[in-house]
């Protein structure tokens, strides 16, 4: 425990004093921040669950949207701001825009709870990769619909408000930095205190046998609507501060980006390793360092590298990282390795 | 939103039939995935993306100047091969494996294939002309373009032709004797992997056929390969595995939807509409399920 909170208070000093030590890289560390929170919440119904999800792209999307619409459309007309298309017809004052980003966060984070809630009961039932396609099919009809909608731009998209003017150039970079590692570290408490509960063995009971499970008096079904619920809370507010750090809206670009972010999130939980606190945090590190490397030397080749990886990775690592540790260094993660055994696995190989 | 394809008998038909010959096609691509889906057990999301690529070789084949309609020919003789190295390098991977990990691949599959065809044809939305001209019918009320019934009728030769030989060939045999029991037909003698890849090329041969005439008679583009992909499978659960006439029909009946669906919420939402389909379609067999399983406790 001793040993724990000294790495938690060095990560945390690092974490804080981030932005003044690169500060190049602002924008680079609040998508990570935002990266890690998917990969650890899709991990609590993915990997905990077992319910593996293509559709967390909708309370991404969803938190994005509603975010930026309600900071505009708490002080002026939503539906002339979008005609506008970004131009300066409106300006947010200071006050203006952090009451709206404050109110925006919240619904955004607010709403897809519920809409998972309401969702939840029909489309949880689906096993295996009946929910898998399902989720998939929510996610691109989602960003389908969404472009078609004209308030929210339809199809030329949605800017959201520029970050306004409080006197030094390097604010607008580190208010959004605080920001998503303010939620990284609440998605991460939040996170950690759960997997410490009796919840997160009714979620792993869920995922290694629902039936048996049910047949315990456990009632899968509501744990499963709580468990998607807890990660459609963090999806909205990752969203939210998303929408606001890239600054525009495109229905299937950025918003229900099922190609990208809600391929990304899946592929970063299981490179990292699936059910395990820590596994998400690395593989979206890994994953994010990788993909800029990618994004900025082969131009034009990254999706290609894209395909590639996830088919590496799937095929060759599916236990993902912290898998790997786990089977090298068994002590290390609190199994109890028989001398004998090891001896006998060495010789057999 | 209006409401004109009710109240106009002729625009109705027109859909209907718009619908229908647009349903065989669809039922053709969904046969194949049912085919490997009861064999290997496999969800192909990139099978979307081998009809996308089928129809680029009929439309490269427009290009250099032979009419498309030969790609009928030439694109399942290519996709088989390409459906045989894509199960040597990856699926006979994950054919034992989880389901999701088989899903997750064939989405890798899928992004790359959409990506390296970007790369070589190009983002724009191309199409092969057939110049086949079209029929009139009921006082010219109703147009039905030539290419659409030559492609429905293409689409029935092939399915006709296939489930003859999957009754009458030996590889046939091997192919229902190994999805209905894997093991036993190894221990019979079956070489499963042979079956498998077979099986596999076939899948991609008939998403070469489908491909070719969709590039005749309707568009293609490189990122247009997820939504094929989803109808399949929506036909697919739909009509239940191994169930051939109900492939056929519910083919027919999305097809139906969609123009439907066009007609009264506008193109925009053709394809949300297909995929919010899928959902209901999902949610509704769930709760259908769910009554089975009371039943039995």
């Amino acid at each position: 425990m001793n040993k724990n909170f000294i790495l938690y208070a060095v990560i945390l000093i690092f974490g804080l004093a981030a932005p003044f030590l690169f500060p190049a890289f602002k924008v680079q560390l609040s998508i990570l921040c935002v990266l890690i929170v998917l990969a650890t919440t899709w991990n609590i119904q993915g990997g905990e669950m077992g319910y593996n999800s293509f559709g967390n792209i909708l309370f991404y999307g969803l938190g994005m949207y509603l975010c930026a619409s309600v900071q505009v459309g708490m002080f002026f007309p939503l539906a002339e701001w979008t005609e506008s298309g970004g131009e300066k017809t409106f300006v947010h004052t200071p006050t203006q825009f952090f009451q709206g980003m404050a109110v925006g966060l919240v619904v955004a984070a607010i709403v897809p709870t519920i809409v998972a809630g309401l969702i939840g009961y029909s489309i949880l039932g689906l096993r295996g990769h009946y929910f898998a396609i399902c989720t998939l099919g929510l996610g691109v009809a989602a960003g389908e619909i969404s472009g078609g909608i004209e308030i929210i731009g339809a199809g030329q998209g949605f800017t959201t408000p520029p970050f306004p003017n409080v006197g030094s150039l390097e604010a607008r970079g580190e208010f959004f930095y605080f920001l998503s590692f303010f939620t990284l570290v609440l998605t991460f408490i939040a996170v950690r205190s759960i997997y410490s509960t009796r919840f997160k063995l009714i979620l792993n009971a869920i995922r290694d046998n629902e039936d048996k499970a049910e047949a315990m008096g456990i009632e899968t079904m509501k744990y499963k609507i709580i468990g998607w619920m807890i990660s459609a809370f963090f999806c909205g507010l990752a969203g939210g501060i998303m929408g606001g750090l890239v600054g525009y809206i495109d229905s299937t670009d950025v918003a229900f980006d099922g190609r990208e972010m809600g391929v990304f999130m899946v592929l970063m939980a299981i490179l990292g390793g699936k059910g395990t606190l820590w596994g998400p945090i690395i593989g979206a590190t890994i994953f994010h360092i990788f993909k800029e490397g990618f994004w900025t030397f082969f131009l034009g080749w990254q999706y290609v590298a894209l395909g590639v990886l996830i088919v590496v990775i799937v095929i060759y690592f599916p236990e993902g990282i912290m898998g790997w540790l786990r089977e090298k260094y068994p002590e290390r993660f609190g199994e109890v390795v028989d001398e004998k055994d090891r001896k006998a696995q060495v010789e057999l190989k | 939103m209006d409401f004109l394809v009710f109240q106009y008998p002729m625009i109705t038909l027109q859909a209907c039939l718009d619908g229908i010959l647009l349903g065989v096609l669809f039922a053709l691509i969904a046969y194949g995935m049912a085919l490997q889906w009861g064999v290997m057990n496999i969800i192909n999301i990139a099978q979307g993306d081998l009809v996308i690529l089928g129809g680029y070789i009929a439309y490269f084949m427009y290009l250099y100047g032979i009419h498309p309609a030969w790609g009928v020919i030439v694109a399942p003789v290519i996709m088989y091969f390409v459906g045989i190295a894509i199960y040597k390098l990856v699926i006979n991977k994950v054919v034992d494996r989880d389901l999701f990990i088989s899903i997750l691949a064939t989405f890798g599959i899928s992004i790359l294939f959409m990506q390296l065809m970007n790369f070589a044809f190009g983002a724009d939305v191309v199409l092969a002309n057939s110049g086949y001209g079209t029929t009139m019918l009921f006082d010219n009320n109703v147009v039905l373009p030539n290419s659409k019934i030559f492609s429905a009728f293409i689409s029935i030769v092939f399915a006709v032709c296939l489930v003859i030989y999957m009754k009458k060939s030996k590889l046939g045999r091997a192919i229902r004797a190994t999805a209905q029991n894997a093991r036993a037909a190894k221990i019979l003698g079956v070489d499963t992997e042979k079956v498998y890849a077979a099986t596999f090329g076939i899948n991609a041969a008939l998403c070469g056929v489908a491909g070719a005439l969709i590039s005749i008679t309707f568009t293609i583009h490189p990122y247009m390969g997820l939504p094929y992909t989803i109808r399949s499978f929506m036909i697919v659960i739909v009509a239940g595995l191994g169930n051939l006439p109900g492939v056929a029909m519910s083919g027919m009946g999305l097809g139906v939807f969609e123009e439907f669906a066009d007609y009264i919420l506008g193109t925009e939402f053709r394809i949300g509409s297909v995929f919010l389909l899928l959902v209901l379609i999902l949610v509704y067999r769930r709760f259908k399920l769910s009554r089975k399983r009371e039943y039995l406790k």
